[in-house]
This record gives structure tokens, C-alpha cells and sequence, in this order.
């Protein structure tokens, strides 16, 4: 088997909506074990399983914990459940079909770093997850799972759901706390990071939804044992949501360290009728674009780092014969041109000047003066812009550059033969 | 301390230091366009950037902090590229018709843009023809001209507490405006034009009168007559650099003789009898129990603040007149009598550091029935460098002259105007010696100078302890209108400038108004003042005449007719 379920474990088995169904699924028991260890100790667990965040940039989770601990103000910890990179779906999963586990995973990181409050802050489209969220948070309150002193102890968590408005940029974690403040959804500059300065200024844990989902399992069979499942370079399951040329689209869990490929004739059962994949993109709208040589590679975020860029939340986009490359490139260059907040000056500028040198090679009009401006000004939105929407939008272009090169030499040569 | 390595060089930095500090502290120029002094940093233009070894991407040295051991280039291939490219696009997006702009020279896009030697733009044109908000007296907005540096929205928000402008809507259509894109004349805006001064291009300036001056001083049958104030002496030199450091008074009144104004007078004579007014009306308060604390109402920013978002607390203000009002009452009433002339021959000019003295002279109640104004048009500092540069006038060939009578004789309390504080000051210098009926040991009230926020002192007036507080940014004075509403105010007056150091700093003073150019204008201001004989507004003769012969004593009823006002919620 491919697969290993450990975050979808208990996906199908009850309704999302049980939390009598959850316990006897086992739910709940890290956390009532996590209420009889220190912060520190859960902290130490979490390092010990090598967990990292699931939102896409992979950072040790248990630096941000330590980070927060070492604060003495009040904090707060909130839940990104933007999801709105493209070819995503499985924070959706994670919130409709157990939600509980998310809630007990935000209970206990709350407890581990001294929080009393969260916000999850949910993609706006999400309406059954949304809806999804304040039953189960209401249900767990009068249980005793959240609200004033949960399972009888001293402390005491609410968390609030907070909707998105459908801007992409919500995604970065400091546009999001602006909208949860009240304000357009616009980054600041770091430093302070969040867990010195994060929502109202106050000291904040923020992490994706499959982040905090890891939590139950770890704190339950140890981080030891959890950092057994995966690659050398990075531990646990991955969510994988496969989509595009593929027969069998849908949400898959992983060890790391699976291959692409395997995922993608495996799991996805290949391309419908069996067209040859053109290529395939990785991590949503902001990730590369490799070709199918590069496929038997592993899932994890050192193998990504050829790229220059992180593997992302989890998306496996299959691209096949049938479509043009220029018009793939274009088309998320369009997306971040609609979804740039504006702020910072190479995105609010770069992206239309991007979308406009690429509708040339999609109209056969591109020069070998135009691959050389795409180029540069691909390479200065990534690397100088203020947040992670423009640092990876160009993604696409700059690994098409790399991995397909001969066709944008070959669309330069047919200029204007079309 | 921390050792970084810059450009190959070991150098010495402190922790805190951010790059862009430890590389001024060594004389290393990094580039920049939306950093301003006195503001946050927005880290929006990303022109900064550096290359730290180690690290693939280009952070911005205005805010990444040095860390021990960093390697840091300025100027390397990458970082050179990113902001060559990085300037392209903002001019892609500019509406760069240079020549045509007030900024022409002077532009801070420009300058970047020829430092870096841009000789080609890569990129196509992509700014649109967006509508030019002009329908106030004050400022304009030329919104194709705006780089979207954020300067503006600080120094609206934190500075100010104005919260007029934002930046709106999102990626290359993202603008800075009023909510719902509005007018300027439909919201609180109280026109203070701290937003023109600090904007790097042409995008907010003053609303242009320098024609409209023009015109009428060849206009044969007007009577031009120009007054000018006091915080505008101390800092219109900065332009011409031959006038550094000194205070050209006598060449300033020779060159607003040389553009062809009939009399030069000076607004500080008006300041004088202001304090005449203001401080009668201050002891009126005071012992007939009637509203206290009373505060100033100098500024037109202020005013159109507190007529806005404090209409409660009118009552508190000082019904006079600013000193801007009172020279336009005396010119279009005692003057025009005097001279035996018809309102409309009499064409008053000011010559002011502020962009709100637009509105405030266009104000109904500054304008008679027949819609003549007491002030005809009011012009900011940097309005009149732009006549004086029209004419070509070289200072350094000018002879010193004084201004004329009999609106030209002043005290050194008039001067202090200029500079927050400078209002308590002066009134004091007269309230404390017209009650106690003794001479000051000292004229130095040193409590109420310098840039503190908030400046608080108490004296003993008769025996009586009074207090009084002086603010400057708008942002400063909530705390103590807070104090008014509360109940919980200690104090008898209070004295309040919209403009961060008082109109020294205001929004028509030159570009590029910082912490340091407002503190070497107000130690100009306190020396003007220590080189005056007369340093007493009450002991200024012509303010005596003028009482003797014409508005007899202070808060006259014809006193009250022509020098004070009323105030209206908004």
C-alpha cells in the first residue's frame, strides 16, 4: 500500500458531527495525555517527531512553540484555513470530515505555548466547512473540550472561526491576521515575526490546518515513533491532492519520501486515455513545473530545493499533451496578477508587465528580448518582493525556463509564421 | 556590538542597527525611495534591497537588522539589476512627463531613476488617465503620478491621526485615496498637507495660486499688498542655498518688492495683536469663570479637526481670529479706510507654510457679503521659491529692506509663532505681566519649547497656580481634547498645531521637512526672537497706535467685528 492514514484515519468512519463517535474512534485521549505532560515536554515531543509546517514553506514547528513559550504576554494562536492556492483541497477534507481532530490538535498546541484564544480563519467559498466548524466548536464547548477549563483543568481555550472574503493573499499568514484585525488583507514586514508581534500585536502561533492535525497523533504514540514514518529528510504523511489529466483525482495521505510518479500512476492510475503527460506542477499555482523525467523523485522539501522553491502545501497538478505550456504559464500569471495585494512595488507592477511579455509567446509574437526581460524580471519578483505571494509566483516561469527551455527557444523562432 | 562585513569592508555595527543604518553610519549610500525620516518603515518600495551572503533572496536593508557576521554587498551585480528593474516598473506605471511637473528636478523618482542610469524601460506603459482630484482650495491629487510609497497613508494615520487616506483596491490597480475614492472637500480632511510635503513625486501638491498672484500684481488697478509668516523666513533660505543660515528677512522683503507687491508687511505684526486678543480674552476666561481651558485657534488644520471630529468641545476655543485673518480684516477695513481705496482695489496676498490657510481664507466668514475676501490668496513657502524662480531672482545681488508701516513693525513674541510652543510663549510673556502689573525677571518660558509631543507647565499667576499643555501633530492633541471631554483637564490653556513641530513643520514648507530641518528652524525662531529689542507683543508701539487710533482697546466691540469668529460643527 502506498498510502498510510493517519490524519484521514477516521475519514468516513463517523458523521464530522459525533464527538461521541470521535472519542470512541479514539479521540481525545492526546489530548487528556497532553493535559497530564508540561509545555515543555510537548514541545520536546514535537521536536523529537521533526514535524514541519504543512502550509507550504516547511518550518520546524516546534521553533515557533519554543518562540511562543518564551513569551509572557498574552497570546493567541490561529489556524490557517485560507487554502486558496490553487489545486488544494485538503484542508476542506480535514475540516469536514473530522474536524475534531483539529480542534484537539489546536487545544493542545494552545495549552503547550499558554493561548487562551484562536481564530481558524477559513476560506470564504468553504461554506459546509465553515458551517462544519461552529457546530463542532459549540459542541465541544458544552463537553468541556473547549471553552473554561477544558477537561477539568486550569485552562481555558476559545476559538472563534473567522471568514475569508476570497482574496488569495489571506493565505500569508501576516495579510491574514490584518483581515482577521479588520483590515484589507495587506502583509507587514518581518521582523517582528508573528510569535513576537502577531495579531493585535500580540504574540501568535500560526499554523495550516494539517499542521495542527498532526499534533493528536504525535502527542498520543510519541514523537519518536512518529518521526519513524517518512523520508530522511522529512517525517510523517503528507496530504496529497491530485488533480488535473489524471483518472482517479482525489485526496491521498503519503509517507514522505513517496514518489511522484508512484502518486500519479498509483493512486491517480495515469492520465485519461493514457495521453503522455506534458508535465506536471507541483504545490499549486506557485510551484514548479517539471517535466516528466524529474517525476520518479521524492516527496519531501529537500528534494524541492533544486527548484528553488518549497514543495508546497500538496498539490500534483498532471498536465497532458493537449495543452500549451505558454497558456499553463500565462494562466498563473494571471491568477497573481488578480490576487497581488498591491503593497510592494515588483509585484503590484511585475505581474502585469509578466502577464504581458507571456501573451506574447502565447501569440507568437515573443523575441529573444522578451525571454531575456521575462527572465529578469522573474528572477527580481521572486527574490525581492515582501511576501510569499510574490516570492513564489514566478515559479512557473522560472522553472519553464529551466526544464523547457527548447520550447520557448522554438516559440521565439516560429515568430509571426504562425 | 556586532562585526558585519559590507561591500568587503569590517565594520562596527550595534545590534539594533538595521543594514540601511549601519551602512549610513559608515557613509555607504544605499538607495531608497520610500523610507522618510520621521516615518515607519513601509518597506514597499523595495528599492533597498541588499545581497547577504548565504541567503538567495535580496532582503530590504531598511528593515532587516544586522546580525554578527553577515556579509552584506550594496552595490552587486544582482542587487544593481533588481533595483534598475525594480524602477522601470515604477516608471512603467508613473505618468513621467517630467518636464510638465511641479517635481521637475526636484523629483525623488527621478533622481533615483538617473542614479541608477536608467536609459531604456524595458516595459510597457501601464498607467491610466485617472481623474485629478482639484475641487478643494487646498491640495491636488494626481493620482497618475503616484508610485504607491505609502508616505502619505503614515503620515496621514500615525502622524496626524487623520485616517483620510488608504491604499485601495489590490494588485496594479491598487491606489492611495479617501475611502470609496472621494474627494478630498467630501471628508475629514483638514488639509494640514503633511501628505504634499512628504510625497516623493508630483502626485499630492498644493493647489497652484501663483498665477492668479501674477495677474493681479499687473493689474493696475489693484492696490497689491503681501504678508508674510513668521515660520516662512526661517525656512525659505533652505532653497536657495546662498541663503543658508542666515535669516534673509531684509532680502525677502526685497524680493517680494522686486515681483512688484505695492507693500510688504509682516504677518508677525498681526501675530502681535493676536496675542493682544487672545490673552484678553484668556483673562476674561479666567476671572469671570467662563470656559477653561481655552485653546488657540492659530492653525486652520486644527480647526478644521476639531470643527469635524470634536465639535463639542467649540466652546474651548478662542474666538480670534488666526494671525493670517486678522492682517486680512485690518487690510480690507482699517487700511482700505486709511487709504481712502474701495475693497476690491486692495488684492491680499499671504505668504504661508501651510496648505490649510487655503481654506481657512476662502471661509465664509472670512468674506463679505459681496463675496471679497479679507485674504484674496494664500500661497505655501514652496509657491513663493517657485515665483522667485520664475522672476530669476538672485538674493545674493539684493539689498536688505524693511517692511513697510504700519504693518511692519513686530516683536520677538510674533516670531515665536512659528514653532509649537511658541503661541504659549508669547501670550504668556503679556498675561503674566499685564496681571501681575510687574515686569518678567525672565521672557524664556523653556517648559513649552523643543518637540516633546505633549509640553506641560505651571505658573503662578497672582497666586494662582495655573497650568497649561501644548501639543503639535494632530495625533498628540487627541490626548488632551480627551482630557476636555473627561472632565479630568487640569489646565487653563492649551495650545494646538496640527503640523508636527509646529508650522515650522507645516505641510507647504519645503520639501523634504524632517526632524532635523524642523529643529534648525526652530532654533532659528528662538534666536530671531532673542535679537529682537522689542520681545513683548503689548510692548510693541505700532500695536499700541493702532489700538489708540482704531480698534481702541482689546476685545472692543469693534475689535470683536473685525479680529474674532465662530466656529462651526462639520
Amino acid at each position: 500500500m502506498l498510502e498510510k492514514r493517519i490524519l484521514t484515519q477516521r475519514f468516513n468512519k463517523y458523521d464530522g458531527l459525533s464527538i461521541r463517535q470521535y472519542i470512541d474512534l479514539d479521540g481525545f485521549k492526546a489530548l487528556e495525555k497532553a493535559f497530564s505532560m508540561s509545555s515543555q515536554q510537548i514541545i520536546e515531543e514535537i521536536k523529537l517527531s521533526q514535524l514541519t509546517g504543512r502550509g507550504g514553506a516547511g518550518f520546524p514547528t516546534y521553533i515557533k512553540m519554543q518562540a511562543m513559550l518564551n513569551e509572557t504576554r498574552d497570546k493567541y494562536l490561529v489556524c490557517n484555513a485560507d487554502e486558496g492556492e490553487p489545486g488544494h483541497f485538503k484542508d476542506r477534507h480535514l475540516i469536514e470530515k473530522d474536524p475534531y481532530q483539529l480542534i484537539e490538535g489546536m487545544v493542545i498546541s494552545a495549552y503547550a505555548v499558554g493561548a487562551n484564544k484562536g481564530y481558524i480563519y477559513v476560506r470564504g467559498e468553504y461554506n459546509n466547512a465553515i458551517q462544519q466548524l461552529e457546530k463542532t466548536i459549540k459542541i465541544a464547548t458544552t463537553k468541556g473540550y473547549l471553552g473554561n477549563h477544558i477537561c477539568d483543568s486550569d485552562f481555558s481555550f476559545e476559538l472563534v472561526v473567522r471568514r475569508g472574503a476570497g482574496a488569495y493573499v489571506c493565505g500569508e499568514e501576516f495579510a491574514l491576521m490584518e483581515s482577521i484585525e479588520g483590515k484589507p488583507g495587506r502583509t507587514r514586514v518581518k521582523p517582528p515575526f508573528p510569535t513576537e508581534k502577531g495579531i493585535f500585536d500580540y504574540p501568535t502561533l500560526i499554523n495550516n490546518v494539517e499542521t495542527f492535525c498532526n499534533l493528536p497523533t504525535i502527542i498520543e504514540h510519541g514523537g519518536e515513533h512518529y518521526s519513524t514514518i517518512g523520508s530522511n529528510h522529512a517525517k510523517g504523511t503528507k496530504l496529497i491532492c491530485l488533480s488535473g489529466n489524471v483518472k482517479h483525482k482525489g485526496l491521498y495521505e503519503v509517507p514522505y519520501g513517496t514518489s511522484i510518479n508512484d502518486v500519479i500512476s498509483e493512486l491517480g492510475g495515469g492520465t485519461a486515455n493514457d495521453i503522455p503527460i506534458q508535465m506536471v506542477q507541483i504545490g499549486g499555482a506557485c510551484g514548479p513545473i517539471i517535466p516528466p523525467r524529474l517525476l520518479n523523485m521524492d516527496i519531501d522539501n529537500e528534494a524541492f530545493e533544486i527548484f528553488d522553491a518549497k514543495m508546497g502545501a500538496g498539490a500534483i497538478i498532471v498536465i497532458d499533451e493537449n495543452y500549451d505550456l505558454f497558456e499553463i504559464v500565462l494562466r498563473n500569471m494571471q491568477f497573481f496578477l488578480h490576487e497581488s495585494c498591491g503593497k510592494c512595488a515588483p509585484c503590484r507592477e511585475g505581474h502585469i508587465q509578466i502577464v504581458k511579455l507571456l501573451q506574447k509567446f502565447v501569440n507568437y509574437q515573443a523575441t529573444h528580448k522578451d525571454y531575456v526581460s521575462l527572465q529578469s524580471l522573474a528572477e527580481v519578483i521572486h527574490t525581492t518582493t515582501l511576501c510569499g505571494l510574490g516570492q513564489t509566483s514566478p515559479t512557473s516561469v522560472i522553472s519553464t525556463m529551466t526544464y523547457f527551455k527548447e520550447a520557448y527557444d522554438k516559440r521565439i523562432n516560429q515568430q509571426n509564421k504562425e | 556590538m556586532a562585526t558585519i562585513t559590507m561591500n568587503n569592508q569590517q565594520l562596527e555595527v550595534t545590534n539594533e542597527m538595521t543594514i540601511l543604518e549601519a551602512a549610513k553610519a559608515h557613509n555607504i549610500n544605499i538607495p531608497t525611495l520610500c523610507h522618510y525620516p520621521d516615518l515607519a518603515i513601509n518597506s514597499d518600495c523595495r528599492i533597498c534591497v541588499v545581497e547577504i551572503e548565504g541567503k538567495r533572496m535580496l532582503p530590504t536593508s531598511c528593515s532587516t537588522p544586522v546580525q554578527d557576521g553577515m556579509v552584506i554587498y550594496t552595490n552587486s551585480p544582482r542587487v544593481l539589476q533588481a533595483r534598475k528593474t525594480i524602477t522601470e516598473l515604477m516608471l512603467s506605471s508613473h505618468d513621467a512627463n517630467c518636464t510638465a511637473c511641479t517635481r521637475n528636478m526636484r523629483c525623488e523618482l527621478q533622481t533615483l531613476s538617473k542614479n541608477l542610469g536608467i536609459d531604456i524601460n524595458r516595459f510597457e506603459p501601464t498607467y491610466k488617465d485617472l481623474p485629478i482630484d482639484d475641487n478643494n482650495p487646498s491640495l491636488v491629487r494626481n493620482m497618475n503620478r503616484c508610485i504607491k510609497c505609502g508616505r502619505c497613508v503614515d503620515v496621514c494615520k500615525t502622524v496626524q491621526g487623520v485616517h483620510v487616506l488608504e491604499r485601495m483596491g489590490r494588485s496594479n490597480e491598487m491606489m492611495i485615496a479617501p475611502a470609496f475614492n472621494q474627494s478630498l472637500n467630501n471628508l475629514i480632511c483638514t488639509y494640514c498637507g503633511q501628505c504634499a510635503n512628504v510625497c516623493p513625486v508630483g502626485a499630492i501638491m498644493e493647489k497652484d495660486d501663483t498665477d492668479l498672484v501674477w495677474e493681479n500684481l499687473h493689474n493696475p488697478k489693484k492696490r497689491t499688498l503681501v504678508q508674510v509668516a513668521p515660520a516662512v523666513r526661517v525656512a525659505i533660505g533652505e532653497s536657495f542655498h546662498s541663503l543658508d543660515d542666515t535669516v534673509p528677512i531684509g532680502k525677502l522683503v526685497s524680493a517680494l518688492k522686486h515681483l512688484g507687491f505695492d507693500e510688504v508687511y509682516d504677518t508677525n505684526f498681526t501675530a502681535d495683536l493676536t496675542i493682544m486678543e487672545e490673552g484678553n480674552e484668556l483673562i476674561y476666561r479666567i476671572q469671570n469663570d467662563d470656559v477653561l481651558p481655552m485653546m488657540t485657534s492659530c492653525c486652520p488644520g486644527w480647526i478644521n479637526y476639531v470643527e469635524q471630529h470634536h465639535s463639542d468641545i467649540l466652546k474651548h476655543i478662542s474666538s480670534c481670529k488666526s494671525p493670517q485673518q486678522m492682517f486680512g480684516a485690518l487690510a480690507k477695513n482699517y487700511y482700505k479706510e486709511q487709504e481712502n481705496l474701495n475693497k476690491e482695489d486692495i488684492f491680499v496676498v499671504s505668504i504661508m507654510p501651510c496648505t490649510a490657510k487655503k481654506y481657512e481664507a476662502k471661509r465664509e466668514e472670512f468674506t463679505d457679503q459681496y463675496d471679497n475676501p479679507d485674504v484674496d490668496v494664500v500661497l505655501t513657502t514652496r509657491e513663493l521659491e517657485k515665483m522667485f524662480r520664475q522672476m530669476g531672482v538672485d538674493f545674493d545681488q539684493l539689498d536688505n529692506r524693511d517692511f513697510d508701516e504700519p504693518f511692519g513693525m513686530t516683536s520677538g513674541a510674533a516670531q515665536l509663532f512659528g514653532a509649537s510652543g511658541g503661541v504659549m510663549e508669547a501670550a504668556l510673556r503679556t498675561v503674566t505681566e499685564v496681571l501681575s502689573g510687574k515686569p518678567l525677571k525672565s521672557l524664556d518660558f523653556s517648559a513649552v519649547r523643543g518637540m516633546d509631543g505633549i509640553k506641560e507647565a505651571s505658573f503662578n499667576l497672582k497666586g494662582q497656580e495655573i497650568k497649561v499643555a501644548v501639543s503639535h501633530s494632530l495625533s498628540n492633541a487627541e490626548q488632551l481634547i480627551q482630557g476636555i471631554k473627561d472632565g479630568t483637564s487640569p489646565y487653563t490653556f492649551i495650545e494646538i498645531m496640527a503640523c508636527p513641530g509646529g508650522c515650522i513643520g507645516g505641510g507647504g514648507q519645503p520639501y523634504g521637512t524632517d526632524s532635523a530641518s524642523r529643529l534648525k528652524r526652530m532654533e532659528t525662531t528662538y534666536r530671531v526672537d532673542l535679537e529682537k529689542d522689542i520681545r513683548k507683543s503689548h510692548d510693541n508701539p505700532a500695536i499700541k497706535t493702532l489700538y489708540d487710533n482704531y480698534l481702541q482697546k482689546p476685545l472692543s466691540e469693534l475689535s470683536h467685528h473685525l479680529l474674532h469668529t465662530r466656529y462651526y460643527p462639520r
